[in-house]
């Protein structure tokens, strides 16, 4: 009977041991470290992406998910300057920033300032660098006579479940084609490219070369061999040259040429991904993205980890050599001309919820995390002046905090057409200013965005052609200056701006009730109860009632394409780095309920429409500066919005990764990156060593009592046998 | 006073709740038989604690005008918790904040320091006497509830003159201390501390005994009448009706039920969004999604127990009276009623004790993944789902979770208790169905 | 006994059909097709033409039940239910609504699902039997009331505070398991282990219990007051006859709880980030994914039938006094 103890205890024991033996091999590598170890040399990126991408196409790619990914992997001709603000367009595989040519109807040369209705067509001619090799591919496996191994006639595929099943790799040379055969892609039945209809307006040809294609092939699988076709818009001129044609001015077009929707695609991969078998393995574009980047996609895995490694055939471009001022202080410009990439390999880990990706984050095991809402005031902290800056217990841990304005903006919009706040008499127009003026956005910013935030005095955000700092960028209609700085006009102006509008003290004067305002809202979680009955309380400032309507993103769309909303909640991302890019909000012609455009208040003012055409044509120059101050003017005047805030960005990086300057442009930033391995995995052994006590005496805690009871029961039961 | 759709549903089941202990008193059977339930002490003890609930659930349905606000009876009694909101988080029993915050001192310098909290521990001169504080007020409070405890026991044996068991004894007695014990400290002190936006936890804990009992019963009556007239039927009548309600049955219950009832909750919020006026308030809103909730648990909940009556019906059709009552002539309507719905009421009441535990411990996972109850109304999901951020922080924020973990567990607790005793005593043989 | 299979699998084609109804009519109260365009499309930029074309192209831009601009059975042909539907039938799941092959990605998810499912299945199992052979023979004793006790407790928990609990003490505070992830090959045993370990803590209470009554019930029958009677140990009238008399009803649970396992815990492959069908059902729920969720619900009620087909046949099969198909 007494070796049942005797036992246990050589179990735990023994338990003891072997974890002791574990223990010693957690020296090299922690027990929680959600990945495997990899070999030493290896130099790999850990970060996260939280929603599987849709698309890894560039022709249909769009969101920021997906160009974490797009962007290391194709190259686009144009790119955003890594360290340059504000931010400036540089050559990426061009050999220089494309200057247009416009030509009057009859082919005659007109010179760059030639008023826009006597253009007919403008000519961008792009010279890419020779020599640049796409990344492996099945699809450039070299075959008999050159042609492409796998789409000769009659061969019959290996059996195949992914891509690593081909055996044969081969690359090729980027030429100007595989760019004019991607801008015919836009126009391709099946595929479908968000930003197809709005460059049709553009590119020449684009519009008919779809509905050719749509008739011919709309119904039709399988390969579709686009080399077949013309586009008017889009020509090879020779092996390195090719030239686009718009048949309207658009000055801004140079900006998409760094976007994905411009990078090359060359017609073998895709002749490729229409063999028999590929799409029912997902096996295609979307998938499998192939580009002439730094990077190219190992694994992709959505639904659990993507990971990019090192492009062997990546030529090679030099960490740049001009920043700002500060960035030599920050160590940014350290890598000043060595090659890039630094990094050989980049794990992307799908990562749906905020709270492990801190804590995984804290542990060391990413390198990099953007603050949580929740987690914020734990992270961070506000010196006396009011600067942010990591917790102390972070700063033991070596983090570093990087803080960026980002190129958007979040706003209240009035619906235009609305009979109450809307249109454009001076009744309306008052009641927007008092309101603009009542709603106090700086509290806005402190509550529920932890401060991460600049209230915004127009639509364009620091960082933006046009932005002017200090007194001169205020807005004079909802802010002073005092001391110093702008300040928020005191809630008495508000009030009689009201009165102005006919509603004295907030009262409707016919029918004797407070005003009723509705804001339509979406609710995206918990804390937009807190939001509504802050705006509740702020309309009440001025004794105007405000009903919130909130409904889903989908019902709340269809409202503001019917232009159904009074007030509404809504926020506008750069999609490059021209204030045209902003101002158009205003612009008539975008109309959301007439035009299907995003001017989501549906403002307009001829005034401003005639002097927003003449600004977007120009190149940026005092006299756009000029322009602009005034289309400013008479939007703040007009009060179409309650301007809201430009958000900021506040991202913590650990000690051993480098070059971290946030970039709000550009997306293709992991080729900047560098990063200490050997530090890292010292510190993950540091903060991660498992504790093993308490739960060996919380098993024998377990155990003990119930031996206890089987003895007596066996001493029981001798007894009565 | 003004009701809201669940106060309607809540109160029609406590009538019927009460038509049916009448009932039951008329019975020497039935009388018995919940005389054997309540004689287990844990049982007894289970069912003050469920009582308990009960009270407050009731109490914060009705709803009165204070101030031009519509607040609950419950509300205007904890108006000491609800009211005193801090700024932020603070732990329980504390007297200073849990974060600290930048104070301009009196030589302009500025500091950063944990900060007084405007009401927890306010009253104190001297913060380091907040224990000694604590304790006396503990030491009143629980003296204060023992005494009210014996004056109760007192009095209701005076007044009734039955012998009460050990569990009700020990059951009402930890309450009434318990409830002393609060009483005395919670207006002073955050018992439980307060929450991200400076709620007291206490306070919400309390209020989300109403969202999780409403929850567990009005789901039960609206899924009753659906599984009790089908499942008759079917057994009864045999035939194309039982081969049709089978078939609904068996449909309904394949579909994996998160997924139906994800689908159909996103069906309600669009309801919910396109017919609902502007008028309604975010209280009104909240109470009708909880409504939908519990209509949407019910049409789809009622398969298992609609099995189990149409089994047993058809078991209870080929015994002797049933048989020997048809002989006599006596209808459809008749034997439905004397016979069947008396003989098959075990089985409903002891799916409805069982079925209250779980759908208490739905509520959390529901509401975990958006598709429960509206994230304005207090309920200990959306208490846990808040604390899930808190758990990551350092120093750890633990008390929302504790609460709810607190709460829940002791509603969980006591209905298993019940449902064990209510199924031993009314029908040993019925498995727990899964 | 083919015949009755036969006639079972034909019952379950009406059952099917009214799940399809079900999720159908639920899905299109909720979303229209432009709708679901649009989420899919995203926000920027889109113009109707777009909307219109991946309507075409996903074949939703038929009407939705009843088509009276076409003739004959085109009328029920020409909609977006019947050609969604009928493909189901032929296990074709096609393409969810964003693109991907579904068959594909259930046949990717389904082995991060069963490797929790299965290992917590097995040791939920032999741990609950183990147990609650241990209090049936103790049946009475102090051990017996606070094994039930316990029991009743690890019920009465939430399995929301399993996870968070078991997440921050092993892997936040001990630091024994990664928080979250998962990994291919034997990798996976570390991040498999707090999942299972949850899971089966969740389910103890209840199995324990229920497990307890069963052998209770096998107990108190004469075969093993007899086998008792002519002196047997406790241990081998447990483990010979009670057990083995005990499979049925333990064999029936298992074979109910088995499409569960398959689909995946919804709730803890979300927590612990394991890529399994369950996050996979929340995820298109989420995105309103209609053609995953669909393809989802139909696979679920088909295991459901072939659950209660299987139920009946081990009845069948463990009590030979049982003959199918005389229901």
């Amino acid at each position: 009977m007494m070796c049942r103890p005797v036992g246990l205890g050589i179990v735990l024991v023994g338990l003891m041991a072997a974890s002791n033996a574990y223990g010693a091999r957690a020296m090299e590598h922690p027990w929680n470290s959600p990945y495997q170890a990899l070999e030493a040399s290896t130099v790999a990126l850990y970060t996260v992406f939280q929603e599987r991408p849709k698309h890894l196409d560039p022709v249909s790619s769009y969101s920021e998910n997906e160009a974490q990914f797009t962007a290391q992997i194709y190259e686009p001709p144009l790119q955003y300057h890594f360290l340059k603000r504000p931010y400036q367009l540089i050559p990426l595989t061009a050999t220089d920033i494309p200057q247009p040519q416009n030509y009057a109807a009859d082919g005659q040369l007109l010179t760059s300032n030639a008023p826009d209705s006597t253009v007919a067509r403008v000519v961008y001619r792009i010279t890419i660098q020779p020599g640049i090799m796409y990344a492996p591919h099945p699809a450039f496996a070299e075959g008999a006579k050159g042609n492409p191994y796998y789409l000769e006639p009659g061969r019959s595929l290996p059996r195949f479940d992914s891509l690593d099943d081909f055996s044969r790799v081969g690359t090729r040379e980027l030429v100007a084609a595989d760019y004019v055969h991607q801008i015919k892609r836009l126009a391709h039945p099946h595929l479908h490219s968000p930003v197809a209809g709005f460059l049709s307006t553009y590119i020449l040809g684009l519009n008919e070369l779809s509905e050719t294609l749509l008739s011919e092939h709309g119904d039709t699988q399988g390969f579709l061999d686009l080399r077949r076709y013309e586009l008017p818009g889009a020509r090879v001129v020779n092996r390195y040259t090719f030239e686009i044609v718009l048949q309207v001015k658009y000055p801004q077009f140079v900006y998409w040429l760094a976007m994905p929707f411009f990078a090359p695609v060359p017609w073998e991969v895709e002749a490729f991904y229409a063999l028999p078998g590929m799409a029912a393995r997902n096996i295609n574009l979307d998938w499998h993205p192939l580009g002439t980047g730094p990077y190219m996609l190992r694994e992709n895995n959505p639904n659990r980890r993507m990971v990019l490694v090192r492009n062997p055939n990546y030529r090679g471009e030099p960490y740049p050599r001009e920043g700002e001022f500060e960035d030599v202080a920050q160590g940014w410009l350290r890598s000043a001309g060595t090659q890039m990439p630094f990094i050989d390999e980049i794990h992307f880990m799908l990562e749906k919820e905020n709270i492990p990706e801190w804590n995984k984050f804290l542990q060391g095991y990413y390198d990099s995390s953007p603050i949580a809402s929740d987690g914020f005031d734990q992270a961070i902290r506000f010196t006396p002046e009011g600067a942010p800056e990591v917790s102390p217990v972070m700063q033991q841990q070596g983090i570093h905090l990087a803080v960026a304005t980002q190129p958007s903006v979040s706003y209240i919009g009035f619906n235009m057409l609305d009979p109450v706040v809307g249109g454009a008499s001076a009744q309306a127009r008052c009641l927007r200013q008092a309101l603009a003026v009542a709603i106090d956005i700086e509290e806005m910013i402190s509550i529920f965005n932890n401060g991460r935030g600049v209230t915004a005095h127009s639509p364009l955000p620091p960082g933006i052609f046009g932005y002017r700092e200090g007194r001169e960028g205020m807005n004079p209609v909802t802010h002073e200056w005092r001391d110093g700085r702008p300040q928020r006009k005191p809630l008495a102006v508000a009030q009689r701006l009201l009165s102005k509008a006919g509603y004295p003290s907030g009262v409707n004067p016919q029918t004797g009730d407070p005003l009723t305002l509705y804001l339509d809202a979406t609710t995206t979680g918990p804390d937009m109860k807190s939001l509504f009955n802050w705006y509740r309380k702020q309309f009440q400032k001025l004794g105007i009632e405000l009903v919130v309507r909130s409904t889903d993103y989908n019902r709340f769309q269809d409202k503001m394409r019917k232009g159904d909303a009074q007030i509404f909640n809504w926020g506008w991302n750069a999609d490059y780095t021209d204030p045209e890019n902003f101002l158009f909000l205003l612009y008539s012609r975008n109309g959301k309920a007439k035009y299907q455009g995003e001017n989501a208040a549906n403002y307009e003012n001829p005034r401003f429409d005639a002097l927003f055409e003449r600004m977007r044509s120009l190149p940026n120059s005092p006299a756009r500066q000029q322009l602009i101050n005034e289309l400013l003017a008479i939007a703040r005047h007009d009060a179409p919005w309650i301007w809201g805030f430009h958000p900021q960005a506040y991202t913590l990086n650990h000690q051993w990764v480098g070059n971290t300057k946030p970039n709000m442009m550009a997306r293709n930033t992991l080729k900047y990156r560098t990063l200490d391995p050997a530090l890292r995995a010292a510190k993950q052994l540091e903060w991660n060593r498992p504790r093993l006590v308490p739960p060996l005496l919380a098993i024998a805690l377990f155990l003990c009592p119930l031996l206890v009871v089987l003895k007596q029961r066996r001493k029981r039961l001798a007894i009565l046998q | 006073m003004h009701l809201y759709p669940t106060d309607w549903g809540f109160f029609t089941v406590l009538v019927m709740a009460i038509v049916y202990a009448v009932n039951v008193a008329r019975k020497p059977d039935l009388c018995g038989r919940w005389r054997r339930v309540f004689a287990t002490p844990s049982a007894g003890a289970a069912a003050v604690v469920i009582a308990f609930y009960l009270c407050i659930a009731i109490t914060d349905s009705i709803r009165i005008e204070q101030h031009g606000a519509r607040v609950t009876v419950l509300d205007v009694i904890l108006a000491p918790l609800r009211l005193q909101v801090e700024r932020t988080y603070s732990a329980p029993f504390a007297s200073h904040g849990f974060v600290k915050e930048s104070r301009t001192t009196m030589h302009g310098k500025i500091a950063r320091e944990y900060p007084r909290l405007e009401h927890g521990g306010r009253h104190l001169s001297n913060p380091d006497l907040r224990l000694s504080d604590i304790l006396w007020r503990a030491g009143f409070g629980i003296i204060g509830g023992a005494m009210a405890w014996s004056v109760l026991i007192y009095a209701l044996a005076r007044l009734f003159r039955t012998r009460y068991g050990r569990g009700p004894m020990i059951a009402s007695g930890s309450l009434c201390v318990a409830l002393g014990f609060v009483i005395s400290v919670a207006p002073s002190y955050h018992m439980f501390g307060t929450d991200k936006v400076g709620v007291d936890v206490l306070y919400q804990g309390l209020k989300s005994i109403r969202t999780g009992l409403v929850l567990g019963t009005l789901t039960t009556l609206i899924s009753l009448p659906l599984a009790v007239v089908l499942g008759l039927l079917a057994g009864y009548c045999r035939g194309w009706v039982d081969d049709l309600v089978q078939y609904l049955y068996t449909t309904l219950a394949s579909v994996p039920g998160v997924l139906l009832i994800a689908a159909a909750a996103l069906t309600l919020d669009l309801y919910l969004n396109q017919h609902l006026g502007d008028h309604v308030g975010v209280a009104e809103r909240a109470d009708l999604r909880l409504f939908g909730i519990c209509i949407i648990l019910g049409v789809t909940g009622w398969t298992s127990l609609c099995r189990l009556l149409r089994a047993e019906v058809l078991k209870l059709r080929a015994l002797e009276f049933v048989l020997a009552a048809r002989s006599l002539g006596v209808g459809t309507a008749g034997i439905v009623w004397r016979h069947l719905v008396p003989n098959t009421l075990h089985i409903v009441i002891i799916t409805s004790v069982i079925d209250l535990s779980g759908l208490v411990l739905a509520e959390a996972v529901l509401t975990y993944i958006d598709i429960g109850v509206d994230p304005s109304m207090e309920s200990w999901g959306n208490m846990i789902n808040s604390s899930r951020m808190e758990l990551a922080r350092d120093p750890i924020v633990w008390w929302s979770l504790g609460a709810a973990f607190i709460f829940m567990f002791t509603l969980v607790l006591a209905a298993n208790v019940l449902a064990d005793a209510v199924r031993d005593a009314f029908d040993p043989h019925l498995r727990r169905s899964r | 006994m083919i015949t009755y299979l036969i006639r079972r699998l034909v019952y379950s084609v009406p059952i099917l059909f009214g799940v399809n109804i079900i999720t159908f009519a639920l899905f299109f109260l909720v979303n229209s097709p432009d709708q679901m365009a649009r989420k899919q499309l995203g926000e920027h930029r889109v113009t109707m033409d777009a909307v219109e074309k991946w309507k075409t192209e996903r074949g939703y831009n038929v009407p939705l039940l009843w088509n009276s601009t076409s003739t004959g059975t085109g009328r029920v042909r020409d909609t977006v239910f019947y050609a969604t539907s009928a493909r189901l039938f032929s296990f074709n799941f096609g393409q969810s609504d964003s693109g991907r092959d579904i068959g594909y990605d259930i046949r990717e998810r389904m082995g991060p699902s069963l490797a929790i499912a299965i290992p917590a299945l097995i040791i939920q199992i032999l741990l609950a039997t183990t147990l609650a052979l241990f209090v049936s023979v103790l049946r009475g004793s102090r051990l017996d009331r606070w094994t039930t006790t316990v029991c009743v407790g690890l019920m009465s928990v939430s399995s929301l505070f399993f996870i968070m609990a078991g997440q921050y003490v092993m892997a936040k505070l001990l630091r024994l398991v990664p928080i979250s992830g998962y990994a291919d090959g034997w990798a996976m045993a570390k991040f498999v282990l707090l999942p299972v370990i949850v899971q089966v803590l969740a389910s103890l209470g209840a199995n324990v219990r229920w497990y307890r009554t069963v052998f209770l019930e096998e107990n108190a029958k004469d075969y093993v007051r007899t086998a008792r009677a002519k002196g047997l140990s406790d241990a081998t009238v447990m483990l010979r006859h009670v057990l083995r008399n005990a499979l049925l009803p333990l064999l029936t649970n298992i074979v109910v709880i088995l499409p569960g396992l398959f689909l995946g815990s919804l709730i803890t492959e979300s927590f612990f980030a394991i890529p399994g069908l369950g996050s996979y059902t929340i995820e298109a729920i989420q995105n309103q994914d209609f053609a995953a969720v669909r393809a989802m619900v139909f696979l679920g009620s088909l295991l459901y039938i072939v659950g209660l087909i299987l139920t009946d046949i081990s009845y069948a099969w463990a009590d030979p006094r049982i003959r199918l198909g005389k229901a």
